[in-house]
């Protein structure tokens, strides 16, 4: 068979792409049709009880186990009046640096009471530092129904033992925050 | 950690050879197996073992095998004899099962708290849980749970599940603090620590106990939850709350204090401090000056650091010759001695005086003679090793709390023997066994006196004559005339050392650094012309520029500028145009409403403090300087010995006081230097003296203290370690464990006073009165003893001071 010259022989891989199946994923317009896999390691998410009260302890073991130095902890009491988590101890700050943060997901691995964990969310992209420093209120898990925004009382006859055993299914209307914590809560910034 | 030594000089000692994981080593006759193994760097595990503490063999974890013993023993409370075959977890398989085993019977009933446990991360048993520990769990029943923490005092609260029962905590509270409230109660797997009914664990030592349990079982209100040990940056520093000079660590985490420790030192404070030293750091906080502020139009108003210094500059310069300088007693021993430069060079004054507290000329020659400038001496060891201790107006617990911790050691282990010459009988006192010497406050220069030629003192002058023996004095004896002469003649016929034992950190430092009207740096009198020209040589000027006369002190300036206010005609030259005031607070001066009006009325003040108080509120330049915390310095403790430290919070901007007395001086056209740590320190360390011309000891004759009429009585008053202090604002807890505020008497007393069934008592003086519980104690006839500046009895706020007598009333007034 006689050679083709050199400039026709080129388009036959153009011809033959033409009929192939396309894996060009057009972001961000069509970012809905191609979503991550389900372990794909997201921005992080600080999650809930039933009852919405927090499940970080403030510990600081995700920022020990951070490789990259990304998290910051600072742990504070609990009391009767302004209860964040079941038990004595809850993290009062909880900053994620996502400058910083390989989403290697070691933090989520430390965390000993699944407090933390990652989502899917990958648009972490912006115009500034200050804004890529995630707070606590921004990594905060949304409230589902069912769920109050803390600080209130822990559900009337449980202990925090009762919350890790799974005992707790949601809130009841004992835990209604009074007028005073929701203006505290509103202070601190917290999104509802 | 190491402990003191206690030979000064090498003495020959019994050696034995014993063989550990098949190495031979000599060692000394004994010693305990785990010390032998600990300096062969054989780490043998363990939890109640603790090198100042007596053996018990609690825990059962330092288990080893010895050859010939069919039982594994402990490590901790054997000692070794000679030829012994040990083998430690390295090379037993015996040892290493017995530790296993030890270590899984400690954990069965352990609760998986570590993410909330502040031991989390420094924690002994999460250590050697994963160096000896088994490393899967057998046990999987339900764990014996305690209620969560309780508090065994305001400051301190126990996770009772966490304690291993090593007995430190109880051992620590019953031998080197004898305040014995902490007890290991029930049996079994019921065993915990607790306290008595009602009976807090309000020791003055408490937490120290945090810091040994080798668990998180016990942990500070303070502390709790705030960091992990990898959050913090830790910085060797000295206390400054006191004179022991006890070394600590202050852990900061991103520019804040979070906790402080106390660190080994086995020459000073060995591994303990006070509770003061520990929890009262929270007032570096609140309430700072925090630019330079300059008075105009009556206010005060933020200025920049230039327009201040002009100020300030301006205002001294005009006042050359007639300034006074008052440091108080808080200063690093640099900046003491940046303020002794200044006033000499800048001011060319000698008019400078630390004491802002009782004092007078008997003691300023005193601490000329017998104490500025000199070496070291007597020490923590010279206690240690001391046949008898005399103390006269000192009351070690409350005033120098290590002081305390020593003689307790040597009373337990030698059977030193304790006088107190002191107005009550404290508790201290008897944790001491010491004997008491009963004295009315005003009296102990009568009763010195008595030691060396009245007949009851006898016994006493042939036990100061044994070698080694010490005295030691308070610096409350400045408000009794004759008790510092007296205290230096006993000192001088007896051969005694003699250790003067001032309050607050500073003043040992301010007083080698010059900081006094007769003393240059260094114990050098002013009055003295070489040694001026010594201190000129160093100072790079010509020796008649430093002034020779010798000074006023802080009563004689404030005196002075009263007089100046008093005077009508305006023409003359007041005798004092300026003062210059480093922090100090007013409202410790033994004559605070004269203080006051002197700086209402002096017609220039320059006030250098980290707080705003009422030096700042009257002055009209106010400089901000930096805390302890935030800048490097070194205070001299009561033995003479420096503690220098680098600054903790590394991030501050604060600048202390000797670089701002630099730049006011640059501004002035004063030849300074640059005032800086390093330069101070050096000049200071050169101008310590090989040899000085003492002034001689004073020779005031003593006096009786006076007979309070009917009605009245004799006031014995001292600051009670935890009380109203500024360094100790900010924190409930500590102040929650104070000792109570109460007027304490004998019941003879009491009965002449026609008291003796009232609940409270008032005392009064012609400025006022405070009305306190009354208490029935040990306490001299014809006396009471309140505390000096508690809450809700601030004596010297009604003119009341040790030595005053005071009116004492039954019930409320
Ligand atoms: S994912 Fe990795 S890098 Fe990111 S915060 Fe967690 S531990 Fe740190
Ligand atoms: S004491 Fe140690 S092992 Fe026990 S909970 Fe606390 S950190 Fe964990
Ligand atoms: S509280 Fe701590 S120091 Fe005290 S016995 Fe328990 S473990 Fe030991
Ligand atoms: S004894 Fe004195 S120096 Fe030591 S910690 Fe207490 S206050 Fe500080
Ligand atoms: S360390 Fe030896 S028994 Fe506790």
């Amino acid at each position: 068979m006689p050679e083709l010259p050199p400039a026709v022989r080129g388009f036959g891989v153009t011809f033959k792409t033409m009929f192939k199946k396309v894996v060009t994923e057009q972001y961000p317009e069509q970012a809905d049709r191609f979503p991550p896999k389900p372990r794909f390691h997201g921005r992080h998410q600080l999650n809930r009880w039933p009852d919405g009260l927090e499940k970080c302890v403030g510990c600081e073991l995700c920022a020990w186990a951070c490789p990259a130095d990304a998290i910051l902890v600072e742990g504070a009491d609990n009391t009767d009046t302004e209860r964040f988590s079941p038990g004595e101890r809850y993290g009062r700050v909880y900053q994620i640096n996502y400058l910083r943060c390989i989403f290697c997901g070691l933090c989520i691995e430390a965390c000993p009471t699944r407090a933390l964990t990652m989502t899917n969310v990958y648009e972490l992209a912006d115009d500034n530092r200050a804004d890529l420093i995630f707070e606590k209120s921004e990594l905060l898990a949304p409230l589902l129904p069912g769920m109050i925004a803390p600080p209130h009382s822990m559900v009337p006859g449980t202990t925090e033992k009762d919350y890790y055993a799974g005992q707790v299914s949601g809130s009841v209307p004992e835990q209604e925050p009074d007028g005073d914590a929701a203006i505290w809560f509103e202070k601190q910034g917290y999104k509802a | 950690m190491t402990l003191a030594p206690h030979q000064t000089s090498v003495q020959p000692v019994d050696t034995v050879t014993v063989s550990v994981d098949g190495i031979e080593v000599r060692v000394p006759k004994g010693m305990l197996i785990i010390r032998v193994a600990e300096l062969m760097g054989i780490e043998i595990p363990r939890f109640c073992d603790h090198p100042l503490l007596d053996p018990v063999a609690a825990c059962r974890m330092c288990l080893i095998e010895i050859d010939g013993q069919g039982q594994p023993q402990p490590a901790c409370a054997q000692t070794v004899t000679d030829g012994m075959v040990i083998k430690t977890q390295r090379t037993s398989e015996l040892a290493k099962e017995a530790q296993e085993g030890v270590m899984e019977f400690l954990l069965l009933n352990h609760p998986l708290d570590c993410p909330v446990c502040d031991k989390g991360g420094e924690c002994p048993l999460q250590n050697q849980a994963m160096t000896v520990g088994r490393p899967e769990a057998r046990f999987d029943e339900k764990r014996r749970t305690f209620p969560k923490p309780i508090n065994v005092s305001a400051q301190i609260l126990l996770d009772r599940e966490r304690c291993v029962s090593c007995a430190r905590c109880t051992r620590f509270a019953d031998q080197i603090a004898g305040d014995p409230m902490l007890e290991l109660l029930e049996r079994g797997a019921q065993q915990q620590v607790g306290i008595g009914p009602d009976a807090p664990f309000d020791s003055y030592y408490s937490g120290n106990t945090i810091q040994i349990c080798p668990v998180g079982a016990l942990t500070s209100s303070l502390y709790r939850f705030r960091s992990r040990p990898f959050d913090l940056v830790s910085t060797p520093t000295a206390c400054e709350h006191c004179a022991s000079g006890c070394a600590l660590r202050t852990d900061v985490r991103r520019g804040v204090i979070t906790r402080r420790l106390a660190w080994d030192d086995p020459e000073v404070n060995e591994d303990w401090n006070c509770d003061k030293g520990r929890f009262a750091f929270l007032y570096t906080a609140d309430g700072r000056v925090e630019t330079p502020l300059v008075r105009e139009d009556g206010r005060l108003r933020v200025a920049s650091w230039p327009e201040a210094l002009d100020t300030a500059a301006h205002g001294l310069a005009a006042a050359r010759g007639r300034a006074g300088v008052l440091t108080g007693g808080r200063l690093t021993r640099e900046d003491a001695y940046a303020y002794a430069k200044f006033a000499r060079l800048a001011l060319g004054t000698n008019d400078i005086d630390f004491r802002n507290r009782v004092s007078g000329d008997e003691e300023a020659q005193f601490l000329a003679s017998m104490v500025a400038g000199r070496r070291l001496g007597p020490t923590y060891s010279d206690l240690d090793h001391a046949p008898l201790v005399l103390l006269a107006g000192l009351e070690t617990e409350d005033e120098s709390p290590i002081i305390f911790l020593r003689l307790r050691k040597a009373v337990r282990s030698h059977g030193l023997r304790v006088q107190a010459i002191s107005a009550v009988r404290t508790r201290s006192l008897d944790k001491l066994q010491a004997s008491w010497w009963a004295c009315q406050p005003g009296n102990e220069a009568w009763a010195l006196r008595q030691i060396i030629d009245g007949p009851q003192g006898a016994d006493a002058l042939a036990g100061l004559r044994q070698p080694g023996a010490v005295i030691l004095i308070g610096e409350r004896l400045a408000g009794v005339p004759g008790a510092l002469s007296a205290a230096a003649a006993l000192a001088d016929a007896t051969g005694a050392k003699l250790g003067w034992v001032p309050r607050r950190a500073g003043e040992r430092g301010a007083l080698d650094a010059g900081a006094l009207p007769g003393l240059l740096p260094g114990g050098r009198q002013v009055t003295d012309e070489g040694a001026r020209a010594q201190v000129a040589a160093v100072w790079g000027v010509r020796s008649d520029v430093l002034p020779s006369r010798i000074g006023r002190s802080s009563s004689q300036v404030i005196a002075a500028i009263r007089s100046d206010a008093a005077r009508a005609d305006a023409d003359s030259e007041p005798a004092v145009q300026a003062l210059l005031v480093a922090g100090l607070d007013v409202e410790d001066s033994p004559e605070a409403g004269a203080f006051r009006q002197a700086l209402d009325e002096v017609p220039f003040l320059v006030a250098v403090s980290t707080h705003h108080n009422e030096v700042t509120e009257r002055a009209d330049v106010v400089f901000p300087s930096a805390v302890v915390a935030e800048k490097a310095g070194g205070f001299t403790d009561w033995e003479g010995r420096v503690r220098s430290f680098g600054p903790a919070i590394r991030e501050s901007s604060s600048v202390a006081d000797g670089r701002i007395l630099a730049m006011v001086a640059d501004v002035m056209e004063v030849p300074f230097g640059t005032g800086d740590v390093a330069s101070l320190r050096a000049e200071l360390d050169s101008l310590t003296p090989s040899t000085v011309t003492r002034a001689a000891a004073p020779q005031v004759a003593s006096s009786a203290a006076p007979t309070p009429e009917s009605g009245y009585a004799l006031l014995a008053t001292w600051r009670l370690l935890l009380d109203r202090g500024r360094l100790q604002e900010g924190e409930p807890h500590l102040a929650a464990t104070a000792r109570p505020t109460e007027a304490v008497m004998s019941r003879a007393t009491a009965n002449s006073l026609g008291v003796a069934n009232a609940a409270t008592v008032t005392l009064s003086t012609a400025r006022g009165s405070v009305t306190l519980p009354l208490a029935i104690g040990d306490v001299a006839d014809g006396a009471v003893w309140a505390p000096l500046n508690s809450e809700g009895c601030a004596l010297l706020g009604i003119g009341a001071t040790y030595g005053s007598v005071v009116r004492v009333t039954g019930g409320a007034r």
